[in-house]
């Protein structure tokens, strides 16, 4: 019986973490290149409508994601043209997008489907289905994702390139690299690692779009990303830890505590918020951000 | 042999300026070439289109006789350029390692081309002496050893000419040595160095040939052997510049700032000054000589009322300063003014117009208004007249502060502070990004205030400067005076000595 709760709690909490994790490996990218992203949720939501509309109109949850990634890097190369290209205000850009996202999605789809904002309930191969031990392929795809971030960071040239334009652009510059093209490459591999978190929520967890149906992960998403110092593997605790405190507080809906009684569900909900203030706070110690994200680059005279 | 590099009629523009005007120059194989100029003559913008940073607007280029077009640093490291900057273009976080390889990896993945830099590292260090910790953090390197991965850098990427841009800046004067010694050691190679800088004294060390340029035009240039530092100085500022301002000798008078076991921590709780006691007596200029970051920042705080001292006393004409009420307005008040170091981040508000700037800490003066109400027009009508006789150019108390060169900035800060009568001055670095004849300008002035009976603490890290203004030399270390000495009886070796930490007791 404990086992068995054990075993739930663990499998929610997987559940809960892969928006999460996608999300937060798709700042990880970004910002390790000096582009910060506070646009994640925007992102995820534009994905999120796109993969469960396209899911929808052609009975493909594949083909859904595809459209789901697609509208992400859109949106992630408007972010990258307003803070490279145009070097503009990378919060700015960011709020923008998430806003942009918000009102788009929740409009569009009131006009497609009339269903206040909703897309029609996703059914059979319009969704991605449990493939290995009850989750589904999109779950094991942003698993992988993780070794790979690290692995390509680490090792490779492309790599190494990335993590010296986050932190000082003009060392890359000085020895002939592009910094623009780096850092676009970051902002895409974010675009495509939203997307993925996007139609993970419309067609692989859920089955169809709710407005505004992110509720705050990407945000979230950014606090591990800063409780794991922008490093992978570290994401992948941080995003775990995230994911089983949201499945705590669904378990403990309604279970009168010892001692306690019954908590509000309103203050359990909050639990992972208030956990995320607390460990930002103090319990991880300082964590130094990339040196160069948020600052444009701009050679100087 | 055709010449290393040949630039022909060279021009660029950045807007209204005119930063390069049909330059040419040649640097022959195999020598050390020195450029001179005061700030802004266009040294760095012409270093900086060698390089690829910039494109000039028309001109050519031939390294090694043959015409190249290069249009990005990648193009000048292809021609065999490379460049250490006056910033270092280093990334802190990763290794040596990591460092030198970045973009000259050698392959997708990283393995192949670590090993094959380790061996060059490795080959590098035994024919040049440069050693170093190819595994350490950069970011946890000395000054001194960052530089030496940046020449690294560039020797790995097989560069023949070398340009350095004011590489002594930040280095103690026996890593300057060591520096000069490492460019000989090249030269005989076959290599050929570019040397940027505005010291004098090491161009006449260690360059064959030297070019002047002013005002964005190239004036001259000439075999080292047969010019002199005033000739250079002449060619550089377009007139006769005393190098070495003249000062009397003159009797100290009463002790004014005595500061005794004084020791200050930073924002981060680092011990910073520790256990410093000394005298500024009236009449005198005491000059604290040392390398930047050894302390000298947070005494000149500490002592401004900027920063509270943990430990120690103060004390000014023989009053004792309390710490708790420890403050820059109350020093102020008392009649210790402060030149501080950092003009643009501590001295000035670069988007005020200089007549604001020049009033800065003293907005409640009873002169300058009637309430809270500034009166603009008495402000003005008073800038202007300091800045006749300050020689700010352009006398221009309406324009922005940023708008103004580091020298004649530098002057209005000084004028806003010597014109209110101190007692004692504290001034930092106060010649740091000022042109060689605002220097002679500004020395003149720190001397004729010593000789009103004003006690005056210099603190620079150009020791020239320190030789010739101070009556005495203390120099700093790690927090702590390591010596003190006459100007005439001391030399920058003994003083290299005392800043790198080597005490008195310790020889």
């Amino acid at each position: 019986m404990d086992l068995d709760i054990l075993v739930t709690v663990f499998d929610s909490s997987l559940r809960l973490s892969i928006p999460l994790l996608a999300a937060c490996l798709a700042g990880l990218w970004s910002e390790r290149s000096g582009v910060v992203d506070i646009g994640l949720e925007g992102k995820m939501l534009v994905a999120a409508f796109a993969a469960a509309a396209a899911s929808y109109a052609f009975g493909s949850a594949w083909i859904g994601l595809f459209a789901g990634i697609g509208a992400s890097i859109v949106f992630a190369l408007i972010h990258g043209f307003a803070s490279i290209s145009q070097r503009g205000n990378q919060i700015v850009s960011g709020v923008a997008i998430n806003m942009l996202a918000a009102g788009l999605t929740a409009i569009v789809g009131n006009a497609w489907y009339g269903q206040g904002g909703r897309t029609p309930p996703l059914e059979g191969a319009q969704r991605f289905g449990d493939v290995i031990f009850g989750h589904s392929a999109l779950v094991y795809l942003v698993l992988l994702a993780v070794p790979i971030t690290w692995f390509v960071l680490a090792r490779t040239r492309f790599g190494l390139r990335l993590r010296a334009v986050g932190e000082n652009p003009a060392a890359v510059d000085t020895a002939g690299i592009s910094v623009t093209g780096l850092r676009y490459s970051a902002v895409v591999i974010g675009g495509v690692l939203c997307g993925l978190a996007g139609a993970y929520l419309s067609v692989g967890q859920s089955a169809g779009f709710l407005p505004n149906m992110t509720a705050g992960k990407g945000f979230i998403a950014l606090a591990a990303l800063i409780f794991a110092k922008w490093r992978a593997w570290p994401a992948l605790g941080a995003c775990f830890l995230f994911g089983l405190l949201d499945a705590v507080a669904i378990r403990l809906q309604g279970i009168a505590l010892p001692g306690i009684g019954e908590v509000p569900v309103q203050a359990i909900q909050a639990l992972p918020y208030l956990m995320t203030v607390i460990l930002l706070a103090g319990v991880i110690g300082t964590a130094i951000p990339p040196r160069a994200s948020g600052v444009p680059y701009v050679k100087e005279r | 042999m055709s010449p290393a590099i040949q630039l022909s009629d060279i021009n660029k523009r950045f807007g209204e300026v005119h930063a390069n005007k049909d330059v040419n120059l040649t640097v022959e194989r195999g020598t050390i070439h020195g450029i001179v100029g005061e700030n802004g003559a266009g040294k760095s913008t012409l270093m900086s289109i060698l390089y690829g940073f910039y494109e000039a607007d028309s001109g050519e280029i031939r390294v090694g006789g043959k015409p190249v077009s290069i249009r990005s640093p990648a193009d000048a490291i292809h021609v065999g350029i490379g460049m250490v900057h006056q910033h270092f273009m280093l990334v802190e976080p990763l290794t040596v390692v990591e460092n030198v390889m970045l973009g000259a990896e050698g392959g997708t993945m990283l393995r192949a081309g670590e090993a094959k830099v380790r061996a060059e590292l490795a080959r590098l260090a035994r024919d040049y002496g440069l050693e170093i910790d190819v595994n350490a953090t950069v970011g946890d390197l000395s000054v001194g050893l960052q530089q030496r991965v940046e020449i690294l850098k560039a020797l790995y990427r097989g560069a023949d000419i070398l340009i350095l841009d004011e590489p002594t800046a930040v280095l103690t004067p026996p890593e300057a040595d060591a520096l000069f010694e490492l460019l000989q050691a090249l030269k005989q190679q076959g290599k050929t160095v570019i040397l940027i800088t505005h010291k004098l004294r090491e161009i006449m060390a260690v360059t064959d040939r030297v070019s002047v340029m002013r005002r964005g035009e190239m004036v001259a240039t000439v075999e080292t052997a047969r010019t002199s530092p005033p000739e250079l100085a002449e060619l550089m500022v377009g007139r006769r510049v005393l190098l070495r301002v003249e000062k009397s000798e003159r009797a100290p008078g009463a002790p004014m700032l005595q500061v005794e076991n004084l020791s200050v921590v930073d924002h981060r709780g680092v011990l910073r000054v520790a256990n410093v006691s000394f005298t500024v007596h009236a009449g005198e200029i005491v000059g604290i000589a040392g390398v930047a970051g050894n302390g000298q920042s947070e005494l000149l705080e500490a002592l401004a009322g900027m920063r509270q001292p943990v430990l120690g006393a103060m004390r000014f004409e023989g009053q004792e300063i309390r710490f708790a009420d420890h403050n820059p307005h109350r020093m102020r008040q008392l009649g210790l003014l402060h030149v501080p170091e950092d003009r643009l981040r501590m001295g000035l508000v670069p988007a005020f117009p200089a007549f604001e700037s020049a009033i800065l800490g003293f907005s409640d003066e009873a002169q300058l208004g009637s309430g809270p109400i500034l009166n603009h027009d008495r402000m003005i009508a008073d800038l202007a007249d300091k800045m006749k006789h300050y020689d700010v150019r352009p006398p221009a108390p309406r324009l922005k502060t940023s708008k103004f060169s580091g020298g004649n900035q530098q002057k209005i800060v000084l004028a806003r502070e010597i014109e209110r009568q101190p007692k004692v001055l504290l001034v930092g670095q106060p010649t740091r990004g000022v042109d060689i004849g605002a220097i002679e300008f500004i020395h003149r002035r720190l001397i004729a205030l010593r000789d009103a009976g004003v006690g005056i603490l210099l603190v620079s890290v150009e020791l020239d400067e320190i030789m010739n203004l101070s009556d005495r030399i203390l120099t700093m270390c790690g927090g702590q005076i390591t010596g003190e000495r006459k100007p005439a009886e001391t030399n920058e070796q003994d003083l290299g000595l005392l800043m790198a930490g080597v005490t008195d007791e310790a020889a």
